[in-house]
């Protein structure tokens, strides 16, 4: 041991102390990095590129580009003021008949009624009739094929095809789109159904959150000076709660809610009600089952907070004069305010995504984001526009996250 | 913590009033789910109280059926294999998270905790569109490791907290002894993080065998799992046995619950914080 205590200063092979602790430095923190690097790897490729292609597709779209070759080069020196001339025409006849042949005149259809509504079954009957023109002039034939070929607003979204970009299915979701010489005007009423569905999840998100906090405050307090014995037991229920599935108490709710469930049925035996209540697939029942799935979630940080609080603080405002009141608001509430942000915050983030429970306690008019993002994906296979509501409620979702961390720090987060 | 003696009646009417919204609240969040625990031994398919007689037929039509049997194979399969590889992953990183001076130590971890905070259906849609394109699309393969996604970041907040209070001077002192680090780890550290760890991995197959909307999204017929059964079933014709798959679900986050706290009270004592 003398010897090596003695050889640490001399340091033999000539490289001083301080960069050989630098060096032991970095390999131990490269050591320590070398342990996450799996996982992060793992989640880099299983979610963050995932999510990233997801957020690509909200402003990529190349159909057009890909499956029009001619007709996008062609109308590449197109003024946009007329209509074009026939040598464009000559091009789309000659696509729309590749296109019939390849089958793909179904997939161009379907991307121009995306922003042209009607113009899926023209395209494809065009694509049909196109293959049996052998020769030109194109330009009268084609208008005569379909009238569209004859309208400017077609050739504008066809030479918006140009570009593998667009920022169409972005403009979509908060209610504008491409006018007929491609300027940006407000969406018809009959399309501007988004905003309405931003500002719902929103107000559901908001309402929720207000609730979960009027509900939870006062429980935490209680929880937080009752003597452990009984709060631990008190505690494990709110856990259980916690810990049980979110399919599972949206199912309990369902049972609970629906016409003739256990609470309409229960009324209607002590005939308080003579049929039954709507309870439930409206916003009632929304807020309700989201409400008291999200109630340990606010509860929880609050509770942290509060039992950190010297009961001292009180005494000692009661004592130099506060009443009860008094002494709660100016010297008890303001040191739970980080408990608050954070119960609040972390609800708030959870709500503006929910799924399953508008899905099966929510009427139509109770859908959120969420919600149409899985429609789009599923049902209506516009995948553009499934990643232009994504990437909005992703931002949404990453910013406040972003003050979270700030605010309140990750390593707050904890399992029960 | 009764009312003081010396207060004012409406000091007194206020604590009341207190005790009775808390009571209220605690009715509200527990009451919902030991609601359905009766109904799924109902002998009748209604949701009324009271019941007219007690039966288990629910629980033979969850336990018998094809459909709620392979749904009940797939999420044990899928359940315990994501709770293998999250465990594994997790547990390294949270070990690395814990090094002092960790570099980017906050970023890191708000990365790896981010799939618990990203919408849900998000991270289905995105990985859908993925898994179209390399083919993962309805295989087993695809769920588990979407699932093990989703569940690392409990193992990670688990043993992070596990080895919060780890004594690191422990490591040091055997390495001075001679023990090579794979040898101090399985000796020393290992034991001491073990309960953190089987809490984490527990709280991962609960993750695993409970979510629904990543297996909604990813799973085909093939690999359906017992919350997309119960799902289906809800949204078809609600019927007694998803109350009879409810408490099942709800027993076993109970058992893990249980199993975590206990878990917890041990390795305090170990640490000796008790």
């Amino acid at each position: 041991m003398a010897t090596t205590a003695v050889q640490i200063p001399g340091s033999s092979d000539g490289v001083p102390l301080r960069i050989k602790l630098q060096r032991v430095e970095r390999r131990r923190k490269l050591r320590a990095f070398a342990l996450v690097l799996p996982l992060l790897l793992f989640v880099f490729i299983t979610f963050v590129m995932p999510i990233g292609r997801m957020m690509f597709d909200a402003i990529h779209d190349d159909t057009l580009l890909v499956l029009m070759p001619r007709t996008t080069v062609a109308l590449s020196v197109w003024d946009g003021k007329d209509l074009p001339d026939e040598r464009v025409y000559a091009a789309l006849a000659g696509d729309l008949k590749q296109a019939w042949a390849q089958k793909t005149a179904g997939k161009i259809g379907e991307r121009m009624n995306y922003e042209l509504a009607g113009t899926a079954s023209q395209v494809k009957s065009s694509a049909r009739n196109a293959s049996t023109l052998s020769a030109g002039p194109y330009k009268a034939a084609m208008i005569e094929i379909s009238p569209i070929w004859g309208q400017h607003e077609v050739w504008s979204l066809l030479k918006r095809g140009r570009s593998s970009y667009t920022a169409f299915y972005l403009l979509r979701s908060v209610d504008f789109q491409y006018g007929s010489d491609s300027q940006i005007v407000a969406s018809p009423p009959e399309n501007a159904i988004f905003r309405d569905i931003f500002l719902r999840t929103l107000g559901i998100s908001i309402g929720v959150t207000a609730a979960t906090l009027l509900l939870g405050f006062p429980l935490a307090y209680v929880l937080a000076i009752l003597p452990p014995r009984t709060s631990n037991l008190l505690m494990m229920g709110i856990l259980m709660s916690f810990f049980t599935s979110v399919l599972v108490r949206t199912t309990a709710w369902v049972v609970l809610l629906q016409d003739h469930g256990v609470i309409n049925e229960t009324l209607m035996t002590l005939h308080i009600l003579s049929q039954p209540a709507e309870l439930i697939f409206n916003r009632f029942g929304t807020v309700l089952a989201m409400t008291h799935i999200q109630l340990p979630f606010t509860l929880l940080p609050i509770y942290s907070v509060m039992k950190s609080i010297s009961p001292n603080h009180v005494r000692a405002a009661r004592s130099l004069g506060a009443g009860p009141f008094y002494a709660f608001w100016k010297v008890y509430f303001p040191q739970t305010l980080p408990g608050i942000a954070a119960g609040c915050l972390l609800t708030f983030i959870l709500c503006l995504g929910y799924y399953i429970t508008p899905a099966l306690v929510g009427g139509p008019g109770d859908m959120m984001v969420s919600n149409f993002v899985a429609t789009y994906t599923n049902e209506q296979l516009n995948w553009g526009m499934a990643s232009a509501l994504g990437a909005i409620l992703l931002t949404a979702t990453l910013l406040l996250y972003f003050v979270f961390n700030k605010l309140v720090g990750v390593d707050r987060i904890k399992m029960g | 913590m009764a009312a003081s003696a010396y207060a004012s009646p409406i000091e007194k009417g206020w604590y009341y009033l207190h005790r009775l919204i808390c009571g209220a609240v605690l009715l509200f969040l527990i009451t919902p789910i030991l609601v359905v625990i009766p109904l799924s031994f109902n002998s009748v398919p209604f949701f009324t109280f009271p019941m007219p007689g007690l039966s288990l037929r629910w629980y033979e039509e969850i336990f018998m059926t094809e459909r709620w049997q392979g749904g009940l194979r797939n999420s044990l399969f899928v359940g315990l294999s994501v709770t293998l590889l999250a465990t594994v992953l997790g547990t390294l990183a949270a070990l690395g998270l814990s090094r002092p001076n960790f570099p980017w130590r906050t970023a890191v971890m708000s990365v790896l905790i981010s799939p618990i905070i990203v919408p849900i259906v998000i991270t289905a849609v995105g990985t859908y569109f993925f898994y179209a394109d390399i083919g993962l699309l309805n295989t087993y393969t695809g769920l588990i490791l979407a699932h093990t996604t989703l569940a690392t970041p409990v193992v990670v907040i688990t043993v992070t907290a596990t080895l919060a209070g780890y004594d690191h001077s422990l490591t040091r002192a055997a390495a001075s002894l001679g023990a090579s680090p794979i040898t101090a780890f399985f000796k020393v550290t290992l034991p001491l993080i073990l309960p953190g760890m089987i809490s984490g991995s527990l709280f991962a197959f609960l993750t695993s065998f409970d979510e629904v909307v990543v297996a909604l999204f990813l799973a085909g017929p093939e690999q359906t799992t017992l919350p997309k059964v119960m799902f289906s079933g809800i949204r078809e014709q609600i019927s007694p046995s998803i109350t009879a798959a409810a408490t099942v679900l709800i027993l076993f986050a109970v058992t893990v619950l249980t199993t975590a706290e206990l878990l917890r009270r041990r390795s305090e004592r170990l640490r000796g914080i008790r």
